[in-house]
């Protein structure tokens, strides 16, 4: 019951987008039309579902005070370490998508590096480092929760700007000021979910 | 000081601003705009880091290979940061807003207007004019970020800086203005006040 009630509570309470803001600049630059918008969705589900847990164990019995020599905390290291794994583990997923599968790979083919940049992993993995989940499943639950609400979150943006393109904006406000104006309005629309409790 | 120079310092500021022209490093410019406190050391961490690391990677330029590019820059961008996180933790006036400002700090490793201006500019300019892009593009993401947390203070609890401002005049604060998607509106309007003046940024 705990993991539904995180899974449901990291994918629209703590939604990666409406309520942190993680993960906007691809957010905005990607959400144009839906397909591509889920491809990088799809994307950024994997490699936070890859590197969250993995983040954690390092985190857990490397970083963490006393966890590798007592004495010695490491976690002012937790930054560079982090973004290192990303950095390797997005390598590492471009090199086995392309050798595995190369449809798959065509299709992601130019996001999978972006995503080494993209907040939202990084976030995910920070946010993981303050909340003190008690053990691996905990964490790969959150991680997959969070990956599911910016899949939706960047759908749902493609989809209204799919729609928005036949309506007449004033011409200052087009592209990217109604964009944010879009996104902020969404954001209240998810703000409905912030009371519920399992 | 020559005209190319002058450019490079000015143009970030307004006409190429990061945030509502090149439509960069927006994740972290929200979180931390609800109070111009947090806002302005988040402006002057972001300046620190931009600035130096751009100065440091330019002096490197010609060492690094082209293919591990991306790795040094995230090394030394992370390296700036953990510097600039450890600084705001060890001070007592600024530890509160370093935990108020939380993971943003982080944050500012995947920040793209650090990593965007390495690339666009850094890797191919001389220390000098990188230091000074870096330190101006900064400049321009902070001045966004001073502008948003300004109205968000002042019209969600009444103050600046904590000082009481409105409230005495009997306002009653308006919590939508702290909510997150305030804060996007928000930067919707800076954006269409600024396309509304430069008519060339305008969309087809």
């Amino acid at each position: 019951m705990e993991y539904l009630s995180l899974f449901v509570k990291s994918i629209f309470v703590d939604n990666m987008i409406f309520a942190y803001f993680l993960g906007m600049c691809s957010f905005l630059a990607v959400s144009k039309n839906v397909k591509t918008a889920a491809g990088l969705g799809v994307a950024v589900i994997f490699v936070l579902l890859v590197t969250l847990p993995i983040n954690y164990l390092l985190n857990t019995y490397v970083l963490a005070p006393d966890a590798l020599i007592k004495g010695v905390d490491l976690s002012f290291l937790s930054f560079i370490v982090f973004i290192a794994v990303i950095a390797a583990i997005v390598q590492i997923v471009e090199m086995v998508v392309e050798k595995f599968s190369p449809e798959l790979y065509s299709s992601l083919g130019i996001f999978l590096p972006l995503i080494a940049v993209n907040c939202a992993i990084l976030g995910g993995s920070l946010f993981m480092q303050q909340k003190d989940f008690l053990n691996i499943g905990e964490a790969t639950v959150y991680s997959l929760g969070s990956g599911l609400g910016w899949f939706l979150a960047i759908v749902s943006l493609a989809a209204i700007r799919e729609k928005m393109s036949y309506s007449n904006v004033p011409a200052a406000l087009k592209g990217l000021g109604i964009t944010f104006i879009t996104v902020g309005l969404m954001g209240i629309a998810f703000m409905t979910f912030m009371g519920i409790a399992l | 000081m020559d005209a190319k120079l002058k450019e490079t310092i000015l143009n970030p500021i307004f006409k190429g601003n990061p945030i509502t022209v090149l439509v960069l490093g927006i994740c972290s410019s929200l979180a931390v705009t609800v109070t111009l406190k947090g806002a302005l050391v988040m402006a002057l961490s972001v300046i620190v880091v931009t600035g130096i690391s751009s100065l440091i990677l330019s002096l490197l330029r010609n060492t690094i290979p082209g293919r591990v590019r991306i790795i040094v820059q995230l090394v030394v961008v992370a390296m700036m940061v953990i510097l600039v996180d450890q600084i705001l933790k060890s001070f007592e006036a600024t530890y509160a807003i370093d935990k108020q400002l939380s993971v943003y700090i982080g944050l500012i490793i995947t920040n793209c207007i650090v990593m965007g201006r390495i690339e666009a500019f850094a890797l191919g300019n001389k220390p000098w004019p990188s230091f000074l892009d870096g330190i101006a593009n900064g400049a321009g993401y902070g001045l966004i970020l001073i502008v948003v947390a300004f109205f968000r203070e002042l019209l969600g609890s009444g103050t600046l800086f904590g000082f009481d401002i409105l409230n005495r005049f009997g306002y009653v604060p308006n919590n939508l203005v702290i909510l997150p998607p305030f804060a996007l509106i928000l930067l919707g309007c800076i954006v269409w006040v600024q396309r509304s003046i430069q008519k060339d940024l305008q969309e087809k």
